[in-house]
């Protein structure tokens, strides 16, 4: 287990909530951000605030060179060839719009095909849907088994000439499942069909190497690996995004603009249009910095102990049923109470201090293969210990003392 | 009282358990589907209006302990309201649940849902059944608390 000292670089979490300790555990839908990830903001704005890639001055240099540190900080991170392949978005979402608008809706005909899985977060979804509807081709869908985890089995015979591209998660927000993506992308690239992996809640529980993986486009958000909100990672493999039109016009992504033509700017600046969120890019290399002091592998490990703990303790629980039972999971606990509503469950948690979430979890889709309208979900963060862990069972059993 | 009560009320964890009017009436009316897109939940409101007076009323669907509560209250008290006098308890329960300076008197039974005010990711649960029976009294066929 991490040291339990870590919980005091987070000062959100040194509160009471209803009269009782804060007990975190919403972890998926976003983090906590420590103390130095804070203080990187505050000293942004207090000391080197500036427009990038403008300026001659000496604050723009400043500014500019610490942006661009943090875009080779990601790099570093997740192990991308070239610093260029990191474009800095707004998020998970973002990145997700950008590749269908960029790279896949220049190449989709009618009747092709786009295939995601069953269990996507509504933003790999519906950016699919869009183009699908906009050129008539077709979404379909991988199957899954009622453990959650994908039939990747079934991929091969799905694709055809017809596939276009494959986007899948790499970790399930509402039930953990850690999928096979290795085994997914040598499928895809088996076939010649590109592939996006959506890694919104996998890069802060286990280590993504993309060398390794060789996904050609890969994703993430700042605000669920404890940096701020509204700024988030796209990768993409330097052949692919050098072909791409932009997705956004603005400043910045040109290299020269006449009224007769516009000559586009190179990788990744083309991307990113407009002033971009520079604080909350510098805060995510802090935050980067932060997670790698810790180490990937001791963050994996600690929430592995947390959620096979938090997984047996539940289980003893009657009426209790945990949605998404897949062999390797990741910081999710999803379950279900029989005859207690999930926001119930919520509500009567929140009494007690603790915060987890209730709801959909933006995958209705998932919601429906199981037949519920909702789950109670707790997610477990560097920052949480078993002590965590007893509030949440003993706050669930008093909830069932509640409404029987 | 345990920190809960207050919205929580004896009366609705009561209606949670046995809700009144659960289920279909044969002959209705009027009905409609309300739907919660915050958390999926849905509950259709049955009624039958007879001479511009609700003479029968049911609902089905799940939801939360706020919104079942709220629907099986629902359906016993309009049993020989008037539309006038419905929309005017709507506007009551509505102001109950939403704003401070609120009079639980003139709401009868749904003064239990007092505590709801304090709970704002709550008020569409205590709201959705109303909305439906709404929708239904003004032939709709469905709503949402959107
Ligand atoms: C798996 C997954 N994909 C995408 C997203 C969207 O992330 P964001 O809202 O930060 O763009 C989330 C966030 O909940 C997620 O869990």
């Amino acid at each position: 287990m991490l040291d339990e000292s870590l919980k005091s670089d987070f000062p959100t979490l040194k509160q009471k909530i209803n009269g009782n300790e804060l007990v975190y555990l919403d972890n998926a839908a976003t983090t906590q951000k420590p103390e130095k990830v804070i203080k990187a903001l505050e000293s942004y704005y207090r000391s080197i605030n500036s427009n990038i890639h403008r300026g001659v001055h000496t604050l723009s240099i400043r500014a500019t060179k610490a942006y661009e540190e943090a875009r080779s900080k990601v790099a570093a991170f997740i192990n991308a060839e070239h610093r260029e392949e990191i474009i800095f978005v707004r998020g998970a979402t973002e990145a997700i719009n950008l590749v269908a608008s960029s790279y896949v809706r220049p190449i989709l005909k009618e009747d092709d095909q786009i295939i995601i899985s069953q269990m996507e977060h509504h933003a790999n979804i519906v950016p699919w849907q869009i183009i699908c509807e906009q050129k008539k081709a077709e979404l379909k869908i991988i199957p899954m088994n009622v453990k959650g985890e994908l039939l990747i089995e079934e991929i091969e015979g799905m694709i055809s000439e017809k596939t276009k591209f494959i986007s899948i998660n790499h970790v399930s927000n509402s039930l953990g499942t850690v999928n096979r993506i290795e085994d997914v992308i040598k499928i895809a690239h088996g076939n010649n069909i590109r592939i996006m992996i959506d890694g919104a809640q996998a890069v802060q529980h286990l280590s993504v190497d993309l060398m390794k993986l060789n996904a050609d486009f890969y994703c993430f958000s700042g605000h669920k690996v404890y940096a701020p909100t509204g700024i988030g990672v796209l990768y993409g493999k330097k052949e692919l995004l050098e072909k791409m039109p932009p997705y956004q016009g603005g400043g910045d992504m040109i290299k020269s603009v006449t009224f007769e033509k516009t000559i586009y700017n190179d990788i990744p600046n083309r991307f990113e249009a407009g002033t971009p969120n520079i604080a909350g890019a510098i805060g995510l290399g802090v935050a980067i910095d932060y997670l790698v002091s810790i180490g990937i592998e001791n963050i994996a490990k600690h929430e592995k102990e947390l959620l096979d703990y938090a997984t047996q303790e539940i289980r003893k629980i009657e009426g209790v049923r945990i949605i998404g039972n897949a062999v390797e999971k990741a910081s999710v606990l999803s379950f279900v109470i029989e005859e207690i509503h999930p926001h119930d469950i919520g509500t009567i948690l929140d009494k007690q201090g603790v915060a987890i979430r209730t709801g959909h979890h933006c995958t209705q889709p998932t919601m429906d293969f199981y037949g519920i309208p909702a789950t109670a979900r707790a997610s477990f963060a560097i920052y949480n210990s078993r002590k965590d862990v007893d509030t949440l069972i003993k706050s669930v059993k008093k909830t069932i003392e509640v409404f029987t | 009282m345990s920190e809960w009560d207050e919205l929580y009320m004896e009366v609705i964890l009561d209606h949670n358990k046995n809700p009144r009017n659960k289920g279909k009436i044969e002959g209705y009316t009027h009905s409609a589907d309300g739907h919660n897109p915050l958390c999926g939940d849905r509950i259709s409101m049955q009624i039958i209006v007879e001479d511009d007076i609700v003479t029968d009323a049911s609902f089905i669907g799940s939801g939360c302990a706020i919104s079942t509560a709220s629907a099986s209250i629902l359906t016993e008290t309009i049993k020989g309201m008037k539309r006038t006098e419905i929309e005017k308890l709507f506007k009551e329960f509505h102001n109950l649940v939403t704003s401070e300076d609120s009079d639980a008197r003139t709401v009868g039974k749904f003064s239990v849902f007092g505590g709801v005010r304090k709970y704002p990711a709550r008020v569409k649960c205590a709201t959705l059944s109303w909305h439906a029976l709404m929708a239904a009294l003004e032939g709709k066929k469905e709503t949402s608390t959107e």
